[in-house]
């Protein structure tokens, strides 16, 4: 049977055809789930697509986290299912607090919109499962809130739990530092896309969903959909993911989230 | 309505904490040679919101901007906030639509 994935779509939302695409490439049957909806329709995996949810009115993300539909996917995701946040869907998560750090605004200040370059860390985690051997991955970036900071502890313990999955990395293959030309925005450590203490939970400001067909310029991204996919249809049929922990053994350790 | 209810005007002041890099401060402060003006450093831009509030007492209204300006306005990891009061708004008749009806301060539209 088909898993089905819900895309979650705001006022504002405007990957989320991309996203649907994206999943029905990557063998999924894609439901669109409205932001004043607090039923998930029974959807194995939640993404949250790109986008200006609410115009991004007074930070991008922060008005979409008090939505109805948040609501429930911040239940889904106490729950142990898989939650990706793609872009403006990375943004709505942190400012949930559902994954770690906060999105600031470009360190060039410019809205950057061009394909950037990066390098999964760990090849085992729900969303990188399906990525095989590491290696350089295309895709594009476009956003004016993408710079990623955490404070030095945070970060510290991010690194030490494995819990940054994706960098920017330059044309040598290093990891694009923030003054580096292979990072867009300024981001701390040349992070692109970190996942929650639980590992069920994950945000990546590139865009994969755009990068899942040869005819699109790169399918690079393809790997990163199809491991929400996966896990998804793990999380329906087991009821856990591998590469996950309990979320109240999390809580109990106080995990950086 | 015919209950007398009252309200207060607060301002909640939003800045980007300490330590945090603030690309606008920056190019705000690389912008003012070209006035002419030296000597200025340690800009930082934030935000300003205005509101009115509608409570038993300035306390309990007060109460409100506090949890909104932290869980909604501010993002702690990244800014800090102040709450400034501005006094009871429409002292003299009925709360007013907004706060069209309220002694008007700069507006902080570019």
């Amino acid at each position: 049977m088909t898993v089905r994935v819900g895309v979650v779509l705001f006022p504002g939302s405007n990957r989320d055809i991309d996203a649907v695409n994206a999943l029905r490439v990557a063998g999924a049957e894609p439901e669109i789930l409205w932001h004043e909806d607090a039923d998930l329709a029974g959807v194995a995996g939640i993404l949250l697509p790109g986008g200006f949810a609410y115009g991004d009115y007074l930070r991008a993300g922060v008005i979409a986290r008090f939505s109805p539909v948040m609501r429930a996917v911040a239940d889904f995701a106490e729950r142990g299912g898989p939650v990706l946040g793609i872009c403006n869907g990375f943004q709505v998560l942190a400012e949930a607090r559902l994954v770690p750090g906060a999105l600031l605004r470009n360190r060039g200040l410019r809205f950057v919109c061009r394909e950037v370059t990066l390098v999964a860390e760990h090849m085992d985690t729900p969303f990188t499962r399906e990525i095989g051997e590491r290696r350089p991955l295309r895709m594009p970036v476009a956003h004016g809130e993408g710079c990623y900071y955490a404070d030095e502890a945070t970060l510290d313990e991010l690194e030490r739990d494995g819990g940054v999955l994706w960098r920017y990395a330059n044309a040598d293959g290093s990891v694009a530092g923030p003054d580096d030309p292979g990072n867009p925005n300024g981001s701390l450590r040349g992070i692109a896309g970190v996942r929650n203490a639980a590992g069920n939970v994950a945000g990546l400001m590139p865009h994969p969903e755009t990068a899942v067909e040869a005819i699109l310029g790169s399918d690079d991204g393809l790997g990163i959909i199809r491991s929400l996919v996966v896990s998804s249809a793990e999380w329906a049929s087991t009821g856990s993911i591998s590469g996950t922990r309990p979320v109240a053994a999390v809580a109990t350790a106080g995990g950086a989230a | 309505m015919s209950d007398s209810t009252r309200a207060w005007r607060f301002a909640v002041n939003v800045t980007p904490k300490p330590g945090i890099l603030d690309p606008q401060g920056k190019a705000v402060e690389r912008s003012l040679p070209h006035l002419g003006i030296a000597g200025v450093s340690g800009v930082r831009v934030g935000r300003r919101v205005e509101m009115t509030v509608e409570a038993a007492d300035e306390a309990a209204a007060r109460a409100v901007v506090d949890r909104l300006a932290g869980e909604l306005l501010s993002n702690p990891l990244m800014e800090l906030f102040a709450v400034e009061p501005l006094g009871e708004a429409g002292a003299t008749g009925e709360a007013g639509e907004g706060g069209e009806g309220v002694p008007s301060r700069a507006g902080v539209r570019g």
